[in-house]
């Protein structure tokens, strides 16, 4: 049930890929209320032409990814009490992409750099091959094992200096991608990702300032692999391999 | 400088404390060589200097000069650790660490100035 006397200030932006501006709603305050549940209150009830971009409301889809009060969260599993600042709160687009309309963010050029960066499965065998054996201990294996929960939601991209910096950086998730391709003992890719990952714009621009590590909800460290793939581009480069 | 939601996490800090410190070390480093050159072409005039640099205010900014100069050493230290040697998770304590180090070696200057 509302709280009576509370409501939060909530500022959402609004607007297309050209001009847009902030919009403040007033939003009965819950006690438990998460950020989604705030921006589909505005819809129902105040703006019915906001749009916005959800699905399962679980964290398992990755799809309602926006910028809280300045920082990239999924807005299903952010509680409005852990983030509002005075019982205010902002709310815009993914940072780093393309705004389509209002919070919803073209994620085409995100996931086009997964497929620049090799990222994704390069077959040896065909169907008819035996189930190869994978075992779960190997370091390899447990390096992968570490990077494959992300769900390509791009807060770990709208956090990244490095990507606002340089559009032709391919950014924490797909490099993450690739690096779980890398040791992936059913990969046959090693030496299309290593190419990949070593051209401008691959793993060396990565500044390494964590943002990624710091802000993905799975608790993922992007920063973990690039450093890995960094460490693997720079002894191909040093013993000559092809 | 405006530290925006997103970053001032420790990690974006030890970036931009490596940034900063690089930047100013670059900036020092002409007045630096001119100030050797002299040894060669003007000794009396960096006999001046000497006494002038003898100042406590000089010393203090002399603190700072070497706080950087240890801050770039250590940071880059971590970021080649980091590169290039097995992962380490535990990338905050090894930043924090930088930082200790360089307050140690830039305090002990300090001690043995004045």
């Amino acid at each position: 049930m509302p709280d009576a006397a509370a409501s939060l200030s909530v500022s959402v932006w609004r607007g297309g890929p050209e001009a847009g501006a902030f919009r403040s709603f007033d939003v009965p305050a819950l006690k438990n209320q998460t950020v989604l549940d705030v921006v589909a209150w505005i819809q129902r009830n105040a703006e019915p032409t906001l749009s916005y971009r959800f699905a399962c409301r679980v964290g398992m889809c990755g799809s309602c990814a926006m910028m809280v009060n300045g920082q990239p969260r999924w807005t299903c599993r952010t509680h409005v009490r852990k983030v509002a600042e005075d019982g205010r709160l902002e709310i815009a687009p993914l940072r780093n992409l393309p705004v389509i309309k209002d919070l919803a963010v073209d994620m085409d050029p995100f996931f086009d750099k997964w497929v620049k960066a090799e990222g994704v499965f390069h077959s040896s065998t065909d169907r008819a091959a035996d189930i190869a054996p994978v075992r779960p201990s190997t370091p390899a294996r447990v390096a992968a094992d570490a990077g494959i929960e992300c769900i390509n939601c791009a807060v770990c991209y709208a956090a990244c200096d490095s990507v606002a910096a340089n559009p032709d950086y391919l950014g924490p998730a797909a490099l993450n991608r690739a690096w779980t391709l890398l040791n992936d003992a059913k990969d046959s890719g090693r030496v299309a990702i290593l190419d990949a990952v070593s051209r401008p714009g691959g793993c060396t621009s990565c500044h390494s300032q964590g943002s990624c590590e710091r802000f993905c909800p799975n608790e993922l460290s992007p920063l973990t692999s690039i450093a890995g793939l960094k460490r693997e581009a720079a002894w191909r480069f040093l013993r000559k391999e092809s | 400088m405006i530290v925006r939601p997103h970053q001032g996490h420790p990690l974006w800090l030890a970036f931009m404390l490596h940034r900063i410190s690089g930047v100013a070390l670059a900036l020092f480093l002409p007045a630096h060589f001119y100030v050797l050159a002299l040894a060669l072409n003007e000794p009396e005039r960096l006999e001046g200097f000497f006494r002038w640099a003898d100042q406590p205010l000089v010393k203090i900014a002399e603190f700072g000069l070497v706080f950087l100069l240890a801050i770039h050493i250590f940071g880059g230290l971590r970021l080649l650790a980091l590169e290039f040697l097995p992962w380490s998770a535990r990338q905050k304590t090894l930043a924090a660490a930088a930082v200790a180090f360089s307050v140690f070696v830039s305090t002990t200057f300090l001690l043995r100035a004045i």
